[in-house]
């Protein structure tokens, strides 16, 4: 069983180590913390996009509130992932936390699209090793990108740009996955409407405001179509 | 408050953050997983959260009082945009946007 889970978790393996090298460079060009804190927030915090905003965040030492809600907001995409999964993760034990906690957009992608075909308990103890071994190639990551960081010699500025082209990719890649540019237009107009309006430590908390009722009053319009549709 | 106390206390709620975004469904909504609002919300929140990130930490990165104010981030961004199209290969597309922000920012080219 070992064997096989390892080669299900080889695309990740190859995607972790070099992005979590590239948090690392970026924690370690930024900030001013020993290097063994950038695998440590790889520990605890564990999200890709996540640990990269925290960066900036830590940079401009952002209030520790404005860090909750921007951390919550960015990662609120896991909400809908969990959902997902309730039924799968029933009566996992102990390692129903640790599955629950690990649930990465990579990760989940990877439990949720390879095949299952023996016993649940079996099922999970797979899911169970999936996840520990992801996370092991993205502390690694962390950690090399770091010490590399640490012993490297040449101009690093513009470096963080890396978090605007990291969300670039995954607004493409959430428009691939979707078909419809709506939402994409929705983020993209609330956005400019909190930079106009707002200072830039509120435009975050303001944005996804704005985007919530536009897509609440879009859920009520599409209700009432249906509805009407029905009668 | 202290540097390290800060930087616990930061790492400490990130982590609290993220682990409440994937632990809430498995809390509360073991019941109302097919509500049709959840299943909009699902649907269509993440990519607006990602565009609405995209476009403020684009403009943040963007010099707004140079020679050409908004290309120096504007060229990188659309670069990561045609290069994903085209490969649609992650790290490449990141690597090919943050050495030309790097590049132009470096070399003062827009007139830094």
């Amino acid at each position: 069983m070992s064997r096989s889970v390892f080669r299900l978790t080889l695309p990740i393996l190859f995607g972790y180590i070099p992005l979590g090298t590239a948090f690392g460079v970026l924690f370690s060009t930024q900030l001013d913390y020993p290097w063994w804190v950038a695998p440590l927030t790889g520990l605890v915090i564990y999200a890709g996009a996540g640990q990269i905003l925290a960066v900036s965040l830590l940079a401009s030492h952002a209030g520790l509130l404005e860090v909750f809600v921007a951390m919550f907001v960015l990662n609120s995409r896991h909400l809908f992932y969990g959902l997902s999964l309730l039924g799968r993760f029933r009566g996992a034990g102990w390692r129903k936390a640790y599955l629950i906690f690990g649930l990465t957009d990579e990760t989940y992608s990877l439990l949720t699209s390879r095949p299952q075909n023996a016993d649940r308990k079996t099922e999970q103890e797979i899911d169970f090793r999936i996840t520990a071994l992801n996370q092991c190639y993205w502390i690694v990551g962390c950690a090399l990108g770091a010490l590399l960081a640490d012993n490297l010699r040449f101009d690093t500025s513009g470096i963080e740009f890396a978090l605007v082209a990291l969300f670039i990719v995954l607004t493409i890649e959430q428009f691939k996955a979707l078909g419809d540019s709506f939402p994409i237009w929705t983020g993209a107009a609330a956005a400019a409407i909190a930079i106009v309006f707002l200072e830039p430590a509120h435009q975050l908390i303001g944005a996804i405001v704005i985007v919530t009722g536009v897509l609440l009053i879009q859920y009520r319009k599409l209700r009432s179509e249906v509805a009407g549709e029905g009668v | 408050m202290s540097e390290s106390v800060y930087l616990a206390a930061f790492i400490l709620l990130a982590a609290v953050a993220t682990f409440a975004t994937r632990v809430i469904p498995f809390l509360f909504f073991e019941r109302h997983t097919e509500h049709p609002l959840i299943q909009h919300l699902g649907r269509y929140l993440p990519a607006a959260v990602m565009a609405m990130l995209a476009t403020v930490f684009l403009q943040q990165s963007a010099d707004w009082q140079g020679k050409f104010p908004g290309l120096d981030a504007l060229i990188p961004g659309l670069l990561v945009v045609a290069v994903h199209l085209w490969r649609r290969n992650t790290l490449l597309s990141i690597a090919a946007g943050t050495a030309t922000y790097m590049a132009l920012l470096q070399s003062g080219i827009l007139g830094g």
